[in-house]
């Protein structure tokens, strides 16, 4: 830490202008954090909303091994998340989610050592872990999109759910998912899940591209002329902000 | 420069001992999460259970992420608080409107 603090000391010499440095923390590094905090609050509304719309309807009320999808009542996440990819019609409940919150926290690890590395100025270092934070944001997004892929056309099956055409009950089997209607439950679960993990992956999305830049000016020796890691660091905090809203993804919206 | 080197052999190792230090118990939080999930039945009290736990573990969870990935415990206390006072907002507009969404919900099943 006396490193940076001292390598940045010498480089801006009057620091904000005004000879110090308000909250002891470089000017990126404070507006890196109050855009998170500013972006927290955009995601805090998603999950405000959540939270609303899932207390306003019913849960499903019986054992849970008997559960079937209806419009009528919210459903349980293990039975909907449950599918993995290349074991067709097998049933691994939340195994897929809990491999991509691995991925997640582990690319989160590999950040924070090349933030570590960024301290000491080691190139090669910053360079491999980089690397592998790309790597897991970009199996991340991979998993994403088979997710998403699975939700919409959802499960062989389908489900039978009775509806009001022309004044008259019919019944009709709709397989997987959109805005409108989806076969697993009320049509705000699905737009709820499209949203949110919708905008937490173009997130992730931006994270990646971010990361791929800090890796190219890395290995250009940009920050080496420049006499600092810290953009490593900043973009760091993003990411790793990323990982903190998904934390909160997997449990509110497939834990609970 | 000189600084820099110091840091390379001591800080550096200490600090990377922290950081897969913090991933093993995230891992743990997670693994112990999805041990749960499967164990504690979702129904009447164990469903209160269950979200309780869900609930502390995840903020467990983000407090490692914040305080030492994104290294906010060891930043000035000034910074610290700026950060997490406005948070407290953000929980009351959720126990909020999840207690209006409970209100519909009564209101459409009398």
């Amino acid at each position: 830490m006396e490193a940076t603090a001292n390598a940045t000391a010498t480089l801006e010499s009057n620091l904000w202008g005004g000879g110090v440095e308000p909250m002891k923390a470089s000017y990126g590094k404070l507006m890196m954090w109050f855009f998170l905090i500013s972006d927290t609050f955009t995601f805090s509304a998603l999950l405000v909303t959540y939270g609303m719309i899932r207390f306003s309807f019913p849960g499903y009320d019986g054992p849970t091994a008997d559960f079937v999808s209806s419009p009528l009542y919210w459903p349980i996440p293990e039975k909907i998340f449950d599918a993995l990819p290349l074991l067709h019609g097998v049933t691994a409940p939340l195994i897929f989610v809990g491999i991509m919150t691995f991925i997640l926290i582990f690319s989160s690890v590999t950040m924070v050592l090349a933030v570590e590395a960024g301290h000491r100025m080691d190139k090669a270092d910053v360079e491999k872990y980089m690397l592998w934070t790309i790597l897991g944001g970009a199996a991340f997004l991979g998993c994403q999109a088979w997710e998403w892929t699975h939700f919409i056309h959802g499960t062989d099956e389908g489900s039978v759910f009775k509806q009001i055409v022309d004044g008259k009950w019919v019944e009709k089997t709709i397989f997987g998912a959109n805005l409108t209607e989806n076969q697993y439950g009320p049509a705000a679960f699905a737009d709820l899940f499209f949203f949110i993990t919708g905008f937490h992956g173009t997130h992730v999305f931006s994270g990646v591209i971010l990361n791929i830049l800090i890796f190219f000016r890395s290995s250009t020796g940009f920050y080496d002329r420049r006499g600092s890691y810290e953009m490593v660091e900043k973009v760091g905090l993003y990411w790793h902000f990323v990982d903190l809203v998904w934390v909160f993804v997997f449990t509110f919206f497939y834990l609970v | 420069m000189a600084n820099a080197k110091e840091y390379d052999k001591e800080a550096g190792a200490a600090h990377r001992k922290v950081i897969w230090n913090t991933f093993l118990i995230l891992l743990a939080i997670t693994v112990a999460e999805f041990t749960i999930a499967f164990s504690i039945e979702n129904e009447g009290t164990g469903r209160f259970i269950r979200i309780s736990i869900f609930i502390i573990m995840t903020i467990v969870k983000a407090g490692y992420i914040i305080g030492e990935f994104m290294h906010l415990r060891h930043e000035a206390k000034s910074l610290f608080w700026t950060i997490l006072l406005p948070i407290v907002f953000v929980a009351w507009l959720l126990g909020a409107l999840m207690w209006e969404g409970g209100s519909i919900f009564a209101s459409h099943h009398p």
